[in-house]
């Protein structure tokens, strides 16, 4: 009776193999965690977008909890996402842009087309913040609490439902 | 101007040369050793946009970024390694294509290893229990059994 069961070994061990490999196939590899998770918001030194004579740091996320979206006018996605982000800060929630690889002019028109929810745009012309993020593509949202700690992190698309489904969740979890 | 056609016509084949030229990154380095590691270095480090891609290999931007900061890197007199910590302090692990020897990662180095033992110990025992059992001499039932099948066969 026992060598009977040792035979089936084989068919048991390929079994839980296909059902592991089998759960691969629905990953979405670009949904993994930003290195950056509970890390403090890199240092950085720029302008903003609307006034060049304007310098920030990273101080500027310090003091309450803030969602950092890294847009630029050439990205598709980041128009679609434009309601979203204008609703959560109707909302109450404190935006602060990344204008990523883009020249003044056009970043300044696409707020203007689409509409500004943002209190102010870190001006990135060369991606430097970005790369210090670990942003490889726009849109990228980042939550930053109010001791500037990086506490949830947004690959891509927000969508209309992920406002109240998610973001807004996370914001409240890191506002006390 | 018989002659000049065909002359202004070869030098037409010289124009997609151009275009290629502006497609290839120039750059200097400080002896062939340095221009070694940055080979190795962009081929070992994967592209965090791309599937799967060395960012040698990829025209994501953000593979061109990356190339530029391993460079600057390189100039700037850092180790091979605190180049591969800068990368994955902000892309994560993901962009080691050779991930490292760690308490996370003991399981996808040990698991190979581990099967491999987990197979000679299987063959080991097989062999063993099948020497066993062709050592064994026939009972005197088997025997008469033997002969029986044997003869049989003779008769026939």
């Amino acid at each position: 009776m026992n060598r009977r069961l040792i035979l089936l070994l084989p068919l048991v061990l390929f079994l839980v193999l296909a059902v592991f490999f089998y759960q691969g196939l629905s990953l979405n590899p670009f949904q993994r965690d930003s290195a950056l998770m509970a890390e403090t918001f890199p240092a950085f030194e720029l302008t903003t977008l609307e006034d060049p004579s304007r310098t920030v740091d990273e101080s500027l996320l310090q003091g309450d909890v803030t969602l950092v979206n890294v847009w630029g006018e050439w990205c598709p996605t980041c128009k679609q996402e434009m309601p979203q982000l204008l609703e959560l800060a109707e909302r109450g929630v404190r935006l602060v842009g990344v204008d990523y690889k883009d020249t003044r002019e056009k970043g300044m028109g696409f707020l203007e087309e689409f509409g500004n929810p943002f209190e102010v745009n870190i001006f990135d012309p060369d991606g430097d913040l970005g790369f210090d993020l670990g942003v490889y593509g726009a849109p990228e949202t980042f939550l930053v609490d109010a001791d500037g700690v990086i506490r949830y992190h947004h690959t891509g698309y927000i969508k209309p439902q992920d406002v109240t489904e998610v973001i807004l969740p996370e914001v409240e979890k890191w506002r006390d | 101007m018989a002659r000049l056609i065909p002359t202004a016509l070869l030098l037409l084949l010289l124009l997609p040369g151009l275009a290629l030229a502006g497609g290839i990154e120039v750059r200097e380095f400080d002896g062939p050793v340095m221009e070694r590691r940055y080979a190795e270095l962009t081929a070992t480090l994967r592209c965090p946009k791309c599937q799967n891609q060395a960012i040698d290999d990829s025209d994501s931007p953000i593979a061109g970024d990356m190339r530029d900061r391993v460079y600057a890197l390189l100039q700037d007199g850092r180790s091979d390694k605190e180049i591969l910590d800068f990368m994955v302090n902000r892309f994560g692990d993901y962009v080691l294509y050779n991930p490292r020897l760690e308490g996370r990662t003991l399981l996808l180095w040990g698991l190979p290893a581990a099967l491999v033992l987990l197979g000679l110990v299987g063959v080991g025992l097989l062999v063993r229990s099948r020497r066993n059992t062709s050592a064994r001499a026939l009972s005197a039932e088997e025997r008469a059994r033997l002969d029986a099948l044997i003869n049989r066969e003779r008769t026939e």
